[in-house]
């Protein structure tokens, strides 16, 4: 335990991904099994429960505590965890406190009547620092800055593997993760994951060149919207359970899930959308773009009924190659603001789940209908996935559809005219003979984004950075004008070179007039052209908009601030 | 008569009527009694100033010789007299030179503590119990979170990232007077005895510390450091608003230390942008406040800059009459050397 306290206090102050990546990798190399590996959960954020919930540490303190003492001191500090670690009354320091395995177990197996006392107990022989260990790690909030994708490659980097074969494994692993370490470290063989749903490492694009659009041949490239949703990938394995849905959870392994949606990244996301994974079965392992789409919920009973049908029957009565037939039903797509209400969310109510149902649109299949597809070319399997969606139908699946061009010139105009429609982001390119290659193969996949929105804003506050950039003012709100004030819009921190951040840097160091904390109020003089994605209507916001992705595209030191955008200029491109 | 009928908070500072001085004024005033040298106590242009010779010694070196007209070195534990009223220094334990001032008047015994600390300072007596009818007492670190570890730990903390970290300079954020000297003198107790590089801002008052006979080892200003790569590996202290400023930008791969009492709470050392923050503080915690108030047992306690709402809450649980007496001015952030 004060090895992994001490780690925590060390990640918590350290900015920059590559000193925090040292100190774990440290970690890692310096911890036996199977501390290390429940330390790898507990920042992976894989720990299964909750030591104990936050109601019950609050209960304890009161208990302990003088209350008003409590109450100013938690208004000083912000913070519950931090408050208890601080004010907890006793102390009798251990000469050994139990190992992080220890802990872990305890909570595990401990009775709900004991929770509170033998939390008590090891908060009196912790610091300050190793009880707000305890603390973060017992209601599972670390926020460390480390995310799960940091994580695994700092596991690939530590075994000198590819992180894509971390990926793979990951979701087939479990905490301590005793033999993925040794295999790691070459002690043992590479755990068997044969029968478990498991992300597959996704095949990226590059971004369009100019040259690559003048080479655009017809009959040789795949052409589709580039959604703006979420790349995830669905992962189905029940195939055993055919003949009866009502009890595919009895005959399955165990508790092992039965399928899963994964982040582009190999998050798993499945917890947040059971609407679409409830909807789902076969054998199959599918890519393509999470949104909200509004007409899944059309004919719900009446897909159920067939997609059952479909099950029980196999290939057998489906024979009729209708090409046609999936492309009947157009999803009825929502924006990315739609989707982003179910992003993040563990448990979406029903509520949500009717009034921003999601739906996939399914651009490539890597396995299906138990068949590994990915040595095969885009071409056939495209082909395979039009059989599949002839033959099955699904009220949440809907296949992506393909456009033609057979020009560079005609490309052009099509991304023109893609771009008109503010769903989509722009047009996907892919080789019709590209084999599914993990990773970012040159030359395979093109995306061609949309020209990004640009508007003319005024610098209202600059704040430091962290890291290299700790003594430059590096991360600008700026805001457009409304009447005679300018209210915010968004934030950037990117987009400029150095030379221009020493620029910037030195502008508002000459041209601060307030601060708040380590906020700096400006001369509202500067014109910065900004780069976005979209704007989207925003209720958190005075302005009412919400940028997103927004960057520094120029900085106007010639523009004078008054000739700056209104923000009914900003308004007017939300998409509707 | 009670105290509080002639001793009272205007906008310079606390006013002794009967004895016609300030404590620790703000403004320019006739007689100004200086409890310690840190900049929101000691101001110059008084016409008189009482104050220990150390104390009088950092306003020299801060503001010049002619700091005040008439500078007048009190000794320790003597009584001198304005007017009716009885006025006796006795040390702090806060910084070089630092005192509380007893005040005796028509019956009633009033001692105001200025900034005080009860751990251990190579730089000045330890303080001092002296019993009285009402205690001014400071309320900086006045919530129960605040327990300050020892200074060794701390020290401890910064060898180790030199360890781990060897080719990042680490730039230790610290106050120049009192918090600079002490990180310094903790350092050589540890056994650090490597050259301490010092910015601009630091060197007069590690100057003056060497003059009054308290060995700082060697000490060098990074402004005559030629080749800043070397700095590499090693410890540089400067004021803490030096480690956002432009100046850290010539160090090499810098690792921001920060030694402060605030340095306890997450936010506020994640605010300075501290990597490693160290708790290193020049006035009480939460426990040395309260074993104050019991072994001086006074019939009152006043409390004044910090919080005070959480100390006045507690001493009258312990049973002691508290009230907050407003002083203006006593910056609790860069300025007070905490």
């Amino acid at each position: 335990m004060e090895a992994f306290s001490n780690l925590l206090e060390q990640l918590y102050y350290t900015a920059g991904t590559k000193a925090k990546a040292q100190l774990i990798a440290d970690y890692i190399a310096n911890t036996p099994d199977p501390d290390r590996g429940w330390a790898i959960a507990a920042m992976a954020g894989t720990l299964r429960f909750d030591f104990f919930k936050r109601n019950t540490v609050k209960k304890l303190v009161t208990e302990h505590t003088d209350p008003a003492l409590f109450a100013m001191s938690y208004d000083y500090v912000g913070e519950v965890s931090e408050t208890v670690a601080h004010l907890w009354p006793h102390s009798e320091p251990a000469d050994f406190l139990p190992s992080l395995t220890e802990v872990v177990e305890t909570f595990a197996s401990v009775s709900k009547q004991k929770v509170s006392e033998t939390l008590a107990n090891y908060l009196t022989i912790m610091t300050p620092a190793q009880r707000w260990a305890l603390l973060k790690l017992g209601t599972r909030g670390l926020r460390i800055g480390v995310s799960a994708r940091s994580i695994k490659q700092i596991l690939a980097d530590y075994g000198d593997k590819d992180i894509k074969e971390i990926e793979t494994l990951w979701h087939a692993v479990h905490p301590p993760y005793v033999d993925m370490l040794r295999w790691l470290e070459g002690k043992a063989e590479k755990p068997d994951i044969e029968n478990a749903v498991t992300f597959h490492p996704v095949m990226l694009s590059h971004p369009i060149e100019d040259s690559d659009i003048e080479a655009f041949t017809e009959n040789t490239w795949q052409i589709e919207n580039k959604y703006d949703g979420i790349r995830v990938q669905l992962v189905v394995k029940s195939s055993k359970a055919f003949n009866d849905r009502s009890i595919d959870s009895d005959t399955t392994n165990e508790d092992e899930p039965e399928k899963a949606l994964f982040s582009r990244t190999g998050d798993d996301i499945s917890h947040s959308f059971p609407d679409l994974l409830e909807s789902v079965s076969g054998n199959m392992v599918l890519d393509g773009e999470l949104l909200v789409i509004h007409n899944v919920e059309h004919g719900y009973d009446l897909s159920r009924e067939s997609t059952a049908q479909g099950m029980t029957t196999g290939n057998t009565t489906s024979g009729k190659s209708d090409s046609q037939a999936w492309s009947t039903a157009q999803p009825d797509v929502d924006t990315f603001n739609a989707l982003q209400q179910r992003l993040n969310k563990k448990k979406p109510s029903k509520a949500l789940q009717s009034s921003a149902p999601v739906g996939l649109i399914v651009y490539d299949a890597l396995v299906l209908n138990g068949e590994d597809l990915t040595e095969k070319t885009l071409k056939a399997r495209r082909q395979a996935l039009e059989k599949w969606f002839s033959e099955n139908s699904n009220n949440r699946l809907f296949l992506s559809e393909t456009l033609t061009a057979t020009s560079s010139q005609s490309l052009r105009k099509l991304h023109a005219q893609v771009c008109q429609n503010r769903a989509v982001e722009g047009l996907m390119i892919k080789r019709l003979d590209s084999k599914y290659i993990p990773g970012r193969p040159k030359g395979k996949w093109f995306k061609w984004k949309r020209d990004p929105l640009v508007v003319d804003a005024v610098m209202m506050y600059a704040q430091r950075g962290h890291g290299k950039r700790s003594s430059f003012y590096s991360d600008y709100t700026f805001g457009a004008w409304e009447d005679n004030q300018l209210l915010p819009i968004g934030k950037a921190y990117s987009g400029f070179t150095d030379e221009e951040l020493k620029k910037l840097d030195n502008w508002v160091r000459r041209n601060a007039v307030g601060r708040f904390g380590p906020v700096r109020e400006v001369k509202k003089e500067l014109v910065l052209e900004v780069a976005f994605d979209a704007v989207h209507p925003s209720s958190r916001h005075k302005s009412g908009v919400a940028l997103r992705f927004p960057r520094i595209h120029r900085i106007r030191w010639d523009k004078p601030a008054n000739e700056a955008d209104t923000l009914a200029n900003v308004k007017a491109l939300i998409e509707s | 008569m009670h105290p509080s009928t002639w001793l009272k908070a205007d906008d310079t500072g606390l006013y002794c009527e009967p004895g016609e001085f300030y404590i620790d004024p703000m403004n320019e005033v006739a007689t100004a009694l200086v409890t310690h040298g840190h900049a929101d106590h000691a101001r110059a242009g008084h016409n008189s100033v009482y104050a220990s010779s150390e104390t009088l010694s950092i306003m020299q070196t801060r503001y010049g010789k002619d700091m005040a007209i008439h500078q007048h070195a009190v000794t320790l534990g003597k009584t001198i007299e304005f007017n009716d009223v009885k006025v006796t220094f006795y040390p702090a334990g806060h910084i070089l030179g630092s005192t509380q001032i007893l005040i005796e008047y028509a019956g009633y015994r009033v001692v105001v503590s200025g900034d005080y600390k009860r751990r251990h300072d190579p730089t000045c007596p330890p303080f001092e119990v002296v019993p009285c009818d009402v205690l001014i007492t400071e309320a900086t670190f006045g919530l129960p979170v605040f327990k300050h570890p020892p200074i060794e730990h701390e020290i401890e903390k910064l060898l180790h990232s030199l360890r781990v970290f060897p080719e990042r300079c680490h730039l230790v954020g610290a106050y120049a007077l009192g918090k600079c000297q002490r990180v310094i003198l903790a350092l050589r107790d540890a056994g650090y005895a490597k050259p301490i590089y010092l910015h601009g801002a630091q060197l007069k008052l590690c100057d003056l510390y060497k003059q009054l006979g308290i060995d700082l080892g060697e000490l060098i200003p990074v402004s005559e450091v030629t080749d800043k790569k070397t700095l590499a590996g090693e410890i540089v202290i400067a004021p803490p608003s030096a480690l956002a400023d432009r100046w850290s930008r010539s160090l090499p791969n810098v690792r921001p230390v920060v030694a402060s009492g605030w340095m306890q709470i997450r936010a506020r050392a994640k605010q300075k942008n501290a990597e490693l923050p160290l708790i290193i503080s020049d006035h009480c915690d939460w426990p040395e406040l309260l074993q104050t108030i019991e072994e001086v047992n006074p019939k009152e306690v006043w409390v004044t800059h910090g919080r005070e709402d959480a100390l006045m809450y507690q001493a009258e649980k312990m049973g002691f009459k508290a009230r907050a007496l407003s002083l203006v001015g006593y910056d609790e952030e860069e300025q007070g050397g905490d």
